[in-house]
């Protein structure tokens, strides 16, 4: 196939489609075995310094926050992140210094609230650097790719746009259409983080609501590491396998954390704590008030559950429960 | 004028705007829509003339029926009284597919062609603005049959001669481009709305046109807040106003926080 062109993106998180089978041959158990484990205890397991991670859900819905906090915790560095609609799970890490590179589709936002200060704070200082630009399709079929084992999945986005220079495909002639065609490189992160609504101690995962790119994104990563609001019997799973989104052959590591996506949403459960999230926007304006954030819901905290205390505890849980439902109206404390 | 003017003393540049993307939106058809006011503009349409408006949102949120405005396009609300809540791959393909008759999208800076910019202000290794980027607007752009782009706020700075970076490709450099890229054939952008007025293409050049101005605006102000040469037909109409239904819907029910439509 002739190359017309070829973004001038870094290729990240790219691997032979047969070093990744050897890859899975070797580190994929197919054996159903007891996951569970602390997050302490999977961040330090799985997460290297230097290691190109990516976060499931939608940057502020359905999001491993434990798991985040927890990567701040332990002080991991020099990360690469897929900005892969990337909003509070990014901000969270490249300001608290974990994350210094991102290959963005959508990074450093907060959709109707705004920009985020840190995030861009971070890039515009070049403390943190983009260093290839993709679309959230993009990223997607990039999973996509990595989940299906093969080397790109071609596609008709990003063609004639500077977001296309800027990215790591290439586009080529189509030998059956004849026309340009750009093929999107699979993508397969080192350690993946998802939150789900429920699953086994083996890690057989259920989601409710919209699934994004979940599925192809628990597919294609080299690690996995599963957070959950609730751990159920592998019976429950087994009456219903069709529910089943995540099997547990792709997971490496089951954290139980109830209200584990605070301050973020979590669909059919618990709406976005506005209050916290204007918290951290107001704080976050400044690398003192990060570190003054940092101090207080973090390294103040001795876990996840005594940093939800901290967050307004079981009122403001069953608050923000009546708001998914709609039962009580919108709060926007983060508008000035 | 800027976006937060009132227009006068019935209803403000914003809740005008929105009413005006409404209208453009027609009654069983499909639309992908961005953050924001295109959102707004999407749900006053499927509460009044285009029930049957099939909406579509990127993180899998399939024919809601939104009782008010979504935060995020990823939300649960996304999908409330849905047909579907499926996935991302879900929603792409069948915009790849041709399902999906307009995409409509925000931007913080346009071209005569209609190619949007939400990357970054300046350059991109060191811009003096990070934007969040693409998200799902490059594949909209690039996808739908149609593409709707509202600016807020048009001045010299938004409509520009030269985007510091093409996130999304409208006509890209005119004529054919598109389809040369590789782009779907006969797809690209179909309106542009403002503060100011509404705009749609030359069919030959390509080029931005003037359709409507705004009640209270003038040509020249159109022009004055352009760093293109905008075409001006002979004849071009005044844009439509929102009844007073329109905006107890919009004030009432759709953006009770006043979060877009206040600002």
């Amino acid at each position: 196939m002739e190359i017309i062109s070829e973004g001038k993106g870094q290729l990240i998180g790219w691997h032979d489609p047969d070093e990744h089978r050897q890859f899975v041959l070797e580190n994929k158990s197919r054996e159903m075995k007891d996951k569970t484990m602390k997050v302490s205890e999977a961040v330090s397991r799985f997460i290297k310094d230097g290691d190109f991670i990516a976060s499931g859900g939608f940057g502020h819905a359905r999001v491993s926050m434990n798991v985040v906090y927890e990567i701040v915790r332990q002080k991991k560095r020099n990360l690469i992140m897929a900005g892969k609609t990337a909003v509070h799970d990014l901000d969270i890490l490249v300001g608290n210094g974990c994350v210094d590179r991102v290959e963005a589709a959508y990074s450093f936002g907060y959709e109707i609230r705004g920009l985020a200060p840190a995030g861009r704070r971070m890039v515009e200082s070049g403390r943190c650097k983009v260093v290839a630009e993709t679309s959230n399709a993009g990223y997607q079929w990039r999973f996509l790719a990595g989940m299906m084992g093969l080397p790109f999945v071609p596609s008709r986005t990003m063609l004639g746009t500077d977001t296309g220079r800027y990215s790591s495909c290439k586009t080529v002639i189509d030998p059956f259409s004849g026309k340009p065609i750009n093929l999107i490189p699979a993508a397969y992160p080192d350690v993946v983080f998802i939150h789900v609504h429920r699953c086994d101690i083996y890690g057989n995962c259920q989601i409710d609501g919209i699934l994004v790119e979940d599925c192809e994104l628990a597919h294609c990563a080299r690690r996995l590491i599963i957070s959950t609001e609730e751990i159920i019997d592998n019976e429950v799973i087994r009456s219903e396998p069709w529910r089943t989104v995540i099997p547990f052959y792709l997971v490496d590591a089951v954290v139980e954390q109830p209200f584990g996506s605070h301050p973020c949403e979590m669909q059919e459960k618990y709406f976005f704590d506005e209050e916290h999230i204007a918290e951290w926007l107001s704080l976050s304006k400044t690398d003192e008030g990060v570190q003054k954030y940092a101090d207080k819901y973090i390294y103040g905290v001795k876990d996840f559950d005594e940093y939800l205390e901290l967050c307004g505890g079981l009122k403001k849980m069953r608050f923000l429960q009546e708001r998914e439902n709609l039962r009580v109206p919108l709060i926007t404390p983060w508008r000035k | 004028m800027s976006a937060n003017t009132s227009a006068n003393n019935k209803y403000n540049v914003r809740e005008f705007i929105a009413f005006t993307g409404a209208k453009v939106l027609q009654d069983k058809t499909s639309v992908f829509v961005g953050t924001g006011l295109p959102m707004i503009a999407a749900i006053l349409a499927q509460k009044t003339h285009a029930p049957q408006l099939l909406i579509i949102f990127e993180a899998g949120g399939v024919g809601p029926i939104l009782p008010e405005l979504p935060i995020s396009v990823g939300q649960g609300l996304t999908y409330y009284r849905g047909v579907a809540a499926g996935s991302m791959h879900n929603v792409m393909s069948i915009c790849q597919a041709g399902y999906i008759d307009v995409g409509f999208l925000g931007a913080a800076q346009v071209d005569m062609y209609g190619n949007i910019n939400t990357t970054c202000i300046g350059d991109h290794e060191h811009p003096s603005v990070r934007l969040p980027g693409s998200g799902g607007a490059s594949d909209i752009g690039s996808l739908s049959h149609k593409t709707i782009i509202i600016v807020a706020g048009q001045s010299r700075r938004t409509f520009v001669n030269k985007l510091d970076f093409l996130t999304t490709p409208g006509y890209l450099d005119g004529p054919g481009a598109r389809e040369r890229a590789g782009l779907p054939s006969r797809s690209g952008p179909y309106r542009v709305i403002t503060q100011l007025g509404v705009f749609g293409f030359d069919n030959k050049s390509k080029k931005m046109m003037l359709l409507s101005v705004h009640p209270w605006v003038t040509v020249e102000e159109i022009r004055d807040n352009s760093g293109f040469d905008i075409v001006i037909p002979e004849k071009y109409d005044i844009s439509g106003e929102p009844g007073e239904k329109d905006l107890e819907i919009l004030r009432t029910q759709i953006d009770r926080a006043s979060l877009i439509i206040g600002k």
